[in-house]
This record gives structure tokens, C-alpha cells and sequence, in this order.
């Protein structure tokens, strides 16, 4: 009896000592970006991010600070000394309007392509019309078309219709690309709701329209919220579509866009590029945690888009 | 029901409305007046140079209100027609917006992509197979051939070997949750910005310089010279590749944990009475019995490494021997702005994302979860 308690703490202590080693190697990237971006510039650029709190020498030094921030954000001109002693006038990098930016574009780049999913996938679930079958395996098949296909063709269209660098080229493509993926989820939902429920409602004369909005839509929700997330945190996080069809007018451009350029500009301003791609990172971490079960949901039921 | 009676009132003020003609204008009228009032709010989005966040404000409420807008016009329209159309009409109300779209963005340049692929430069002269020739036998071609395959076997392998033992440890443990969602996090990260973490991970400074970078700081510990890790080649794939696996793991986790709770308990105990170890039990009864997921994460990450693109365009733009070929086809279109070849390698890409596409498709078919 001893022996098996004895087992069973030693399991224990194995399984958990496990999972904290990897847990902490999972983390520690993210960790130290955010620590790295509270710090002063010399500090961040010159020593480890794990000496954040090792005691400094020099006095009177703050040891963390939000200046990084009021920088990215606001385009604030900061000084700094460098780490060759030098005091340096750097010019800010304004990523606030990117921020309204990425807002605008993934906002409607969520909603629309629900919104029409949903309507095509009741139509495929619950109504009769010519060639319902035949569309419905055109949408199933175009699952596998990667969005590079589109790129050129697209473009090309736009270019003719003036529309390249505008927020309805960006939400019309991420629809387009988000569509076969989305009709074809919210079909397996939809199409299993209770038949009782919307023969009911036909018999009190309630038509398509009334059904789908007071009926479908209501009770899709978990369907849809699982769906949204997943979305959009795929046009957040996207730079592609961003690249291709937003291209290089700086009104517009979005956070991934304007990260990547600090990239390649400020490669080894590290204070200022952490502090950037936390900025990008902040309203994805904030939906993630709070809606994680439905993104969670909307995983297991095969919301994924290469 | 609603929509009609809406309509009723007009129609009893003005007979004229009621009869066919009128219907007919009117129903025409209204989605014209509709169209013109919404395209001229997109001229002022575009040209207008109001506050940004009255812009952005605008912009989002005409983009969602007009899509809304177009279904409640087409379905209000549809009403206006004589009974037996109407019935035959309703259905593309609520899926033509979709097909029309599917059409345009997807199946018409999958066609018009595999046309250009044919074609020159600028799609001018019919060149044949050139296009597809360059694409199997240009040395930076075949180096995204090879560099494709290393994050396909290596990046699906870890990431789903990963994912599995990070399931099977949470499973057994009190902090399950706060664990999954540890390492569950980095999914909301997109690419770029893990590019940015994981450079300065990277991060390399002269030797006899405090190194700021991760893995460099811990080398020099150990009394290592530091390397430059993103221009070593070719180990540098790998520590590309380390990013996907950072970022993919969660999802490989989350769903193959899924599926081991779906294990019977009996089935354990079975093995276990008669005698098998908790390897046996590992490789004879929990493997088998979830394998379909491990496919189906498995392939739905393959599809993933295949297209994999802004890790590569962040961290080293293809340089140093990291070419991928989606990275060749961004830049043989939007550098070398060369359409034919960059159609000829999406189409290889999509060439290659068919057939696990189709395996993970008909895997997901059998599981139909929700």
C-alpha cells in the first residue's frame, strides 16, 4: 500500500513537474517581449531581459517605464541614449492609426462573411432550389484553393475598379477567402437544428426572411460566436491580404503591416519593436481570454484556414 | 410576412403602386436610389479626409449595414414579384451574394490563374511550359521545394508530438486549465508578431558584448561563442520552423486532448488488468483509438507548412537559403512582377494542398463535431 502511494506522488510529481517546464518554455518568448517593452531603451538594448530586476548601478535610472508606448502610439519624438553613450532624438512610429486601421478592416472582415455564410448555408439546409446539390460541392471544393491563387486576378480587378487601398477591397477579399470555410461550418450546424421547430413556424406563415432572422440567426449563436473568433483573429494577424490589396499608402495600412515595416527599418531598436508587436498583440490576447471556450469549440469543430 | 405588410400602407395610399407597372419601377427604383446613396458614402471614405475614427466609424456601419442592406433590398424586391417566382427566387436571395463571391475571388482566378500560368511576364505571348519548367528547375524553386519539405516533416511532428504529450501530462493533472491555456496563447499571436518575439529571441551581438538574445545569452554561459542564428545555414529552417511549432502546438493540444477524454476508461482498465505498462497502453489503446484526430491535425498543420509565408517574408525574407514557395511566388509576382511564373507556382502550391486537403476533408466529415 505504501509503495503504490509512494508511486503515485512520485507520477505526480512527474506529470506536473513536466507540464511546468514546458509551460514555462511556452511562455518565456511572450514574457520576455513584454518585459522587454517596459524597459528604458539603453536597458533593453544592452542587457537580457531576465536582469530586468537584477540591481543596476546606475542611480536614478527608472527600471521600467511606459515612454516605449507613448512612443509607438502616440509618435511621440523621445531622446535616448544609445549604447554607445550617445543621446539619440528618435522620431515615433505613429502605429495609433494603424491600430484604427486594423480595427476597420477586421470588424466588417468578421461580420460579412458570416452574415452571408449564414444565409447561404440555410439556404443549402432548408430550402429547395435548382442546382443546390451541384453548389454545394463547388463550395466544399473550393476549400482547397490557397488564397495565392487569387492574388494576381484580383488585384488586376481592382486595379481596373480603383479600389486597391481601400477597406472594401480588404473586407470583399477576406470574405471571398473566409466563405467556403464558413458556409460549409455553419451548414453542419444549421442543417441539424430541429426540423419540428422551423416546420412549425412555416405553418404560422412565417416566411424564409422572418425564419432566418428570428429563428436561425438566435439560435446559431454559439455557431457563429466560434466562427467570429476564429475569424477574426485570422484578419488581425494576417499580413498577406494586408500587403497585396491594402499595398503601401500609410493611411491605411494596418498594425502587421506597419510591424513588419519596423522590422526592416528598426531592426535593432528592440524597445521600440516589442513594444510595437504588444500593441498588435493586446486585442487578440483580450478576445482569446475572455472567449476561449468558443474558440475553443470552433477548433474542435474544424475552424482552421491555412 | 413583416415586409409586406411594411408595404401595405403605400400601396393604399396610391392604388397606382398596386399595379404591375408601378410595382415593377418601384421595385427597380428602390435598389438603384440604394445603390447610388451607398456608393456615393464609399466616394467620401475614399476621398474624404475627415477625423480618422469618424471615417473608420463610417466605414464599418456602411460595410456591415450594406451587406444587410443588400439582403432585406433583394428579398423586398423578390416580394414584389408575382407568387410562383417569388418561390423560385427565394433561395439565391440568401445564397447568391455567397456563390457570387465564391465565384469571383476563388473559382474564376483559380481558372484565370492556371491561364496565366501559360503566359509571359504580363500575360502577352503563350509560352507553354516555360512557367512550369522554371518552377521545377530553378535552383531557388527547388530550394523552396526542399525547405517546404523540412517544415512539413518536421514542423507537423513536433507540433502534434508536442500537442500530444502536453494533452496526455494535462489530462493527469490538477492545473489543466490554467496549462492549456499557457500554451494555447501563442495561437492568438499572428505570425509577424511572433516573428518580432522570436528575433529577439535570435537576437545576436558580438562575442565579448552582454548578449541580449535568449539563445545566445545561454550559449555564452556555457562559454560558447554566439551565432547568428537566422543566417546559419541550414539550421537556420529549423529555428524558423521553431516558431510554427511555438505557435502550432496549442491547436494540435487542444484538439488531441479533445479526443483522449473521448477514450473509454474501461478500455484502460481492460489493458490494465491484463497486465500492460502505461507505454503498452500508450502505444496499443490511446494511439489507436484517437488516430483520426492525429490525421486530421496533422493535416490541417501540413496544409499550413505548406503555404506557410509570413514567418519567412518577417524573419528573413527568403534570404540564406530559407526560400518557401509561397515566399517565391510573392516575390516572382510583386517584385519581378512576373504573373506567368508566379501563377505557375500557386498553381503547384494548390497542386500540392489538394490531395491532404481532401484526406483532411473526408476525416472531418467522419467526426462532425459542434
Amino acid at each position: 500500500m505504501n509503495s503504490k502511494k509512494r508511486r503515485k506522488i512520485t507520477s505526480e510529481i512527474l506529470v506536473n513537474g513536466g507540464l511546468l517546464v514546458l509551460c514555462l518554455l511556452w511562455t518565456l518568448p511572450t514574457l520576455g517581449l513584454l518585459v522587454s517593452s517596459l524597459r528604458p531603451p539603453r536597458a533593453v538594448n544592452t542587457t537580457g531581459w531576465w536582469t530586468a530586476l537584477r540591481p543596476t548601478e546606475e542611480a536614478g535610472n527608472p527600471r521600467f517605464t511606459i515612454d516605449n508606448y507613448r512612443q509607438v502610439l502616440l509618435g511621440r519624438d523621445m531622446t535616448f541614449v544609445t549604447a554607445e553613450g550617445e543621446t539619440v532624438l528618435a522620431s515615433g512610429d505613429d502605429l495609433s492609426t494603424a491600430l484604427l486601421n486594423s480595427i476597420a478592416v477586421t470588424l466588417p472582415s468578421t461580420i460579412i462573411p458570416i452574415l452571408i455564410a449564414a444565409c447561404a448555408a440555410y439556404a443549402f439546409a432548408w430550402m429547395k432550389f435548382k442546382g443546390r446539390g451541384f453548389f454545394f460541392v463547388v463550395v466544399v471544393a473550393l476549400l482547397v484553393v490557397p488564397l495565392q491563387i487569387a492574388l494576381i486576378p484580383i488585384l488586376r480587378d481592382y486595379t481596373r475598379l480603383n479600389l486597391t487601398g481601400t477597406f472594401l477591397a480588404v473586407w470583399l477579399a477576406h470574405t471571398g477567402f473566409g466563405l467556403p470555410l464558413a458556409t460549409y461550418l455553419l451548414y453542419n450546424y444549421i442543417s441539424t437544428l430541429p426540423r419540428e421547430i422551423l416546420e412549425s413556424a412555416f405553418l404560422d406563415g412565417a416566411s424564409h426572411f422572418t425564419m432566418f432572422t428570428r429563428l436561425i440567426l438566435p439560435l446559431s449563436v454559439p455557431a457563429l460566436a466560434s466562427f467570429a473568433i476564429f475569424q477574426f483573429l485570422w484578419v488581425w494577424n494576417d499580413l498577406l491580404v494586408a500587403l497585396v490589396f491594402i499595398g503601401s499608402r500609410p493611411e491605411v495600412m494596418v498594425l502587421t503591416q506597419r510591424l513588419q515595416e519596423m522590422v526592416g527599418s528598426r531592426g535593432q531598436d528592440w524597445h521600440l519593436l516589442t513594444a510595437g508587436a504588444f500593441v498588435t498583440m493586446l486585442l487578440p490576447m483580450i478576445v482569446f481570454f475572455s472567449l476561449q471556450r468558443y474558440f475553443v469549440r470552433g477548433l474542435l469543430a474544424g475552424s482552421v484556414k491555412g | 410576412m413583416e415586409l409586406i405588410q411594411e408595404s401595405k400602407p403605400t400601396a393604399g395610399v396610391l392604388h397606382w403602386f398596386t399595379t404591375g407597372v408601378g410595382r415593377l419601377l418601384v421595385s427597380l427604383l428602390v435598389p438603384v436610389l440604394t445603390f447610388v446613396v451607398m456608393w456615393q458614402v464609399f466616394i467620401f471614405l475614399r476621398e474624404g479626409d475627415a477625423p480618422k475614427l469618424i471615417t473608420v466609424a463610417v466605414a464599418i456601419v456602411w460595410g456591415v449595414g450594406g451587406v444587410a442592406l443588400l439582403y432585406v433590398l433583394s428579398n423586398w424586391v423578390v416580394d414584389q414579384l408575382p407568387g410562383q417566382l417569388q418561390a423560385q427566387l427565394r433561395p439565391y436571395v440568401f445564397v447568391g451574394p455567397a456563390l457570387v463571391i465564391l465565384g469571383w475571388y476563388l473559382l474564376l482566378p483559380t481558372v484565370r490563374t492556371l491561364y496565366a500560368s501559360f503566359f509571359d511576364a504580363r500575360t502577352a505571348n503563350f509560352v507553354g511550359l516555360d512557367n512550369y519548367i522554371f518552377a521545377f528547375t530553378d535552383p531557388k524553386m527547388l530550394e523552396s521545394f526542399r525547405n517546404n519539405l523540412m517544415w512539413l516533416i518536421i514542423g507537423t511532428f513536433f507540433a502534434v508530438a508536442f500537442g500530444l504529450v502536453i494533452a496526455i501530462l494535462a489530462d493527469r493533472s490538477r492545473f489543466e486549465t490554467i496549462a492549456k491555456s499557457l500554451i494555447f496563447m501563442p495561437m492568438a499571436i499572428s505570425f509577424v508578431g511572433a516573428g518580432v518575439i522570436w528575433r529577439f529571441i535570435y537576437a545576436y551581438k558580438p562575442p565579448g558584448v552582454e548578449q541580449i538574445g535568449l539563445f545566445n545569452a545561454v550559449l555564452t554561459t556555457f562559454g560558447l561563442e554566439p551565432q547568428a542564428w537566422l543566417t546559419l545555414r541550414p539550421w537556420n529552417n529549423l529555428f524558423l520552423i521553431l516558431i510554427l511549432i511555438w505557435l502550432q502546438t496549442g491547436y494540435a493540444m487542444v484538439l488531441l486532448s479533445a479526443a483522449l477524454k473521448g477514450v473509454p476508461q474501461e478500455l484502460l482498465e481492460a489493458g490494465r488488468i491484463d497486465g500492460a505498462n502505461e507505454v503498452q497502453i500508450f502505444f496499443s489503446i490511446l494511439i489507436p483509438y484517437i488516430q483520426g484526430t492525429i490525421v486530421t491535425v496533422a493535416t490541417t498543420i501540413i496544409i499550413l507548412t505548406l503555404k506557410i509565408f509570413d514567418i519567412i517574408f518577417v524573419m528573413t525574407n527568403g534570404n540564406f537559403g530559407t526560400e518557401v514557395m509561397a515566399s517565391m511566388q510573392y516575390k516572382q509576382m510583386f517584385r519581378f512582377t512576373h504573373f506567368g511564373r508566379g501563377g505557375a507556382v500557386a498553381i503547384v502550391l494548390l497542386i500540392a494542398v489538394i490531395p491532404v486537403m481532401w484526406y483532411n476533408l473526408r476525416q472531418f466529415g467522419e467526426r462532425r463535431a459542434f
